[in-house]
């Protein structure tokens, strides 16, 4: 007799813990072969909501680690996603997706991973710089991380879009609150478990799972978003605008206009970095 | 023995030490600027390098707010002279501007700095003029700083390899700029200077109550023999901006002024792709510690607050004082108010000039009203106001709380609302808990608290042990509501620019 396999419940991954909605909604995803595959959480504007509030309690924390620290848990999560490779292949597979796809996908989300790593204690000696002012002061700009940043991740490429958005966002320590591809959630769902296993401190990445038109409205108005990092299509892209503008919301769109921009290695910089700081200048004078 | 200096001391404590008040003995005799601010009886619109008389044929006045007589007037722009401007602009960009090498845009940038500084005294005379600020100030900060602005960014025009590490850049296009009243010729510089050293071709558009500066330098940008069209203004009230502001052939617009009309803009241009950058208002505080050199940060308190009429949008409006010095930080900046000398702006030891118009002078009493309401209390020195004009006594609120209006609203006016706090941990508590970002101040003699500080201050700028300095390689913006965006250094330049 076969032995029936034990299916997992997706969950997606929230303040360090893996969620259910606190609605209790699921909805049913299908695989590629439109064979049922699970039940996937439909996290509501009250998830998102607590997602942001984890976020805020891990952001602290986060940002005053020290960049080689953050730097190495990036690295380690390369590591576990590297760990994980055949089964992140195998279910981009299962989600439609040709093996020798799915494999280029997967190497090339975590080498954007190990990318941004690299930065981590890099990009303030590109980014900053010492003022040579006219008068006697000492004049320097340094960056700071903005805080809680929302992610929405492009429904294609799931795994490397996803990762692609939050990794140069968290790597300044800001933290973030993502939803993930709507029509292909489950990578974001395994890639949870990933974070969990990275060393990252819970809360600094949050990734729920759900409907974009019920969860976009939300990402534009919630205050304590203090920028939004977003994939989407025209008619999303006005209403965070709109809705930003009220907390003067620092609002990104990804320029990758199709599933394989997202390859392009010129769409890592240390520019996607920079948007998701705030420049301080301090002033100090010389003198006895 | 217990009647000696301990005793006394403690009898004195909260009295202001004696100290000799010269500001109630003497009157200062009328020091008067008198250079010829060179005005014309009428000013058009500035588009495609030449003057043009507004397509609706309509002028307005513009006073000078220090007596409230006309000093010229102003061409009222419409849309068909904002399209005409974006035009001029969008066949400047293409044909000359957008493609000169970054070698001759430099010494354009570099000339229009030199022919600024030539006619120095006549800008700061019809600065403060127009505006109502000290000439000192005209004089000393906003002109030579304007030109300063021109300078450095001309320097950047053929560097601009170096402003992006790994990229290339390249310019946006038409720019469409709204600037603010309080420092007219001095936001004109910051917007204009970084934009051209880019090669990007400008339309601006100065405020209504103080065009005149702007419309005089459009005769130096002649005199610099500037490509037509380069730069265009435009000249009216918040309809005109609104136009500039969402004009479709902007690629970038840049706007500097209160946080309410930013949001407007924001939402204006939601759905478009156009670039954006906002310098917004702010509520700064100003946090100084019982080891501060005290006499200092009081210099630096007054400084910061009273400086322009409190018209700064970084102004340390909120003072933060550790309480075991609040009384004797108070207690110095009444004697120190006292000998402020509030009056006529053309006169030279003038400290605090006219409030710039009569809309601003009815906001900043309706909030100092509240402060009384609320039930802080209210220090005004005694000193007798001109007659004529828009004038407000510098104002101190003491026993203010976090929920009062004055601490959390931008006043924009000379008056200063004072908190207390007892541990660091609080200080950066009540500094931080404000929509706004844009800057701080922090006196106290140790190193370490310093940088603790200047690390937990949320604001895009952070003064310590001074306040209120500028300088075109220091860039300026804020964090959260105070808008997005740096101006001035090498990350004000990037904002002007696009990544290739």
């Amino acid at each position: 007799m076969t032995r029936l396999p034990i299916t997992k419940t997706p969950k997606p991954y929230v303040g360090g813990a893996f969620i259910r909605s606190e609605s209790g909604r699921t909805y049913s995803l299908p695989d590629a072969a439109g064979n049922f595959f699970a039940n996937v959480p439909q996290c509501t504007r009250k998830d998102l909501r607590n997602a942001v509030e984890a976020a805020a309690k891990a952001g602290p924390g986060w940002a005053k680690r020290t960049a080689y620290n953050r730097g190495q848990i990036l690295y380690r999560l390369g590591e576990m996603i590297e760990a994980r490779r055949a089964e992140l292949i195998d279910t981009l597979v299962r989600f439609g997706a040709g093996r020798g796809a799915a494999g280029r996908e997967v190497d090339a989300t975590t080498d954007r991973l190990v990318y941004y790593a690299g930065w981590a204690d890099k990009y303030e000696q590109v980014l900053g710089n010492v003022n040579p002012v006219a008068s006697p002061h000492f004049n320097f700009t340094v960056t700071e991380p903005m805080g809680v940043v929302g992610v929405i991740a492009p429904d294609a490429p799931a795994l490397l879009g996803l990762v692609s958005l939050f990794a140069p966002v968290i790597v300044s320590g800001n933290t973030v609150v993502a939803v993930a591809s709507e029509r292909t959630p489950y990578p974001a769902i395994l890639l949870g478990e990933m974070l969990a296993t990275s060393d990252l401190p819970g809360g600094v990445v949050n990734v729920l799972t759900g409907f974009r038109k019920e969860l976009v409205p939300t990402f534009a108005t919630h205050t304590h978003l203090r920028a939004v990092s977003a994939a989407v299509d025209v008619a999303d892209r006005k209403t965070l605008r709109l809705g930003g503008a009220e907390s003067i919301k620092r609002v990104y769109f990804s320029a990758a206009a199709t599933e394989r921009d997202w390859f392009d290695e010129r769409t890592q910089s240390v520019y996607a970095i920079r948007d998701f700081l705030e420049f301080k200048t301090i002033w100090h004078p010389i003198g006895a | 023995m217990p009647t000696s200096a301990s005793a006394r001391k403690t009898a004195r404590r909260g009295r202001p030490a004696p100290e000799l008040i010269f500001g109630d003995l003497w009157a200062f005799d009328p020091a008067p600027e008198t250079a010829d601010p060179k005005l014309k009886p009428r000013y058009d619109l500035f588009i495609g390098g030449r003057f043009v008389a507004p397509a609706g044929g309509r002028y307005f006045d513009t006073i000078n707010p220090a007596n409230e007589q006309k000093l010229t007037e102003i061409a009222l722009a419409g849309s068909v002279d904002v399209d005409a401007a974006y035009a001029a602009a969008q066949r400047a960009f293409t044909t000359t501007w957008g493609r000169m090498p970054g070698r001759e845009r430099a010494k354009y940038l570099f000339r229009i700095a030199r022919l600024l500084q030539d006619r120095a005294r006549e800008f700061a005379v019809a600065e403060t003029l127009d505006g109502g600020k000290p000439i000192k100030e005209s004089r000393d900060f906003d002109v030579p700083m304007a030109a300063a602005h021109f300078f450095y960014h001309a320097g950047w025009a053929d560097k601009l390899e170096y402003i992006a590490p790994g990229r290339g850049v390249a310019p946006l296009g038409v720019v469409g700029q709204v600037i603010p009243w309080n420092f007219p010729l001095l936001m004109l510089a910051w917007k204009i200077a970084p934009a051209l050293a880019l090669g990007n071709t400008v339309v601006l558009k100065p405020a209504e109550t103080t065009s005149i500066t702007c419309l005089k330098f459009a005769e130096i940008l002649q005199d610099a023999g500037l490509p037509p069209g380069v730069v265009n203004f435009v000249t009216g009230a918040g309809e005109v901006g609104a136009a500039v502001m969402t004009h479709p052939t902007a690629a970038k617009v840049a706007f500097t002024g209160s946080t309410e009309v930013g949001k407007r803009i924001l939402r204006s241009l939601a759905g478009t792709e156009k670039k954006l950058t906002l310098e917004l208002g702010g509520k700064a505080a100003n946090i100084v510690f019982d080891d501060a050199p005290l006499d200092q940060a009081v210099e630096g308190i007054v400084n910061g607050i009273f400086f322009n009429q409190g018209h700064v949008c970084c102004a340390g409006s909120r003072l933060l004082v550790h309480e075991p010095v609040a009384e004797r930080v108070l207690a110095k900046l009444k004697n120190r108010l006292r000998v402020l000398r509030v009056g006529d702006p053309m006169d030279k030891n003038t400290d605090i000039g006219a409030i710039n118009s009569k809309p601003q002078l009815d906001k900043i009493r309706s909030l100092v009203a509240s402060g009384v309401k609320e039930g802080a209390e209210m220090y005004q020195p005694p000193c007798v106001l001109p007659s004529k004009g828009f004038y407000f006594r510098p104002t101190v609120f003491s026993g203010v709380s976090m929920s009062h209006r004055i601490a959390r609203e931008e006043i924009f006016g000379p008056v200063l609302s004072i908190l207390t706090f007892r541990t660091v941990d609080e200080a950066v508590e009540k500094a931080n808990n404000t929509a706004y970002g844009l800057s701080a101040g922090v006196w106290t003699d140790k190193g370490s608290r310093i940088l603790k500080l200047s690390t937990e201050l949320k604001a895009g700028v952070v003064w310590a042990n001074t306040y209120n300095k500028f300088d075109p390689a220091s860039p300026f913006g804020g964090y959260k509501e105070s808008g997005f965006g740096r101006e001035g250094g090498r990350q004000g330049l990037l904002d002007y620019a696009k990544l290739v």
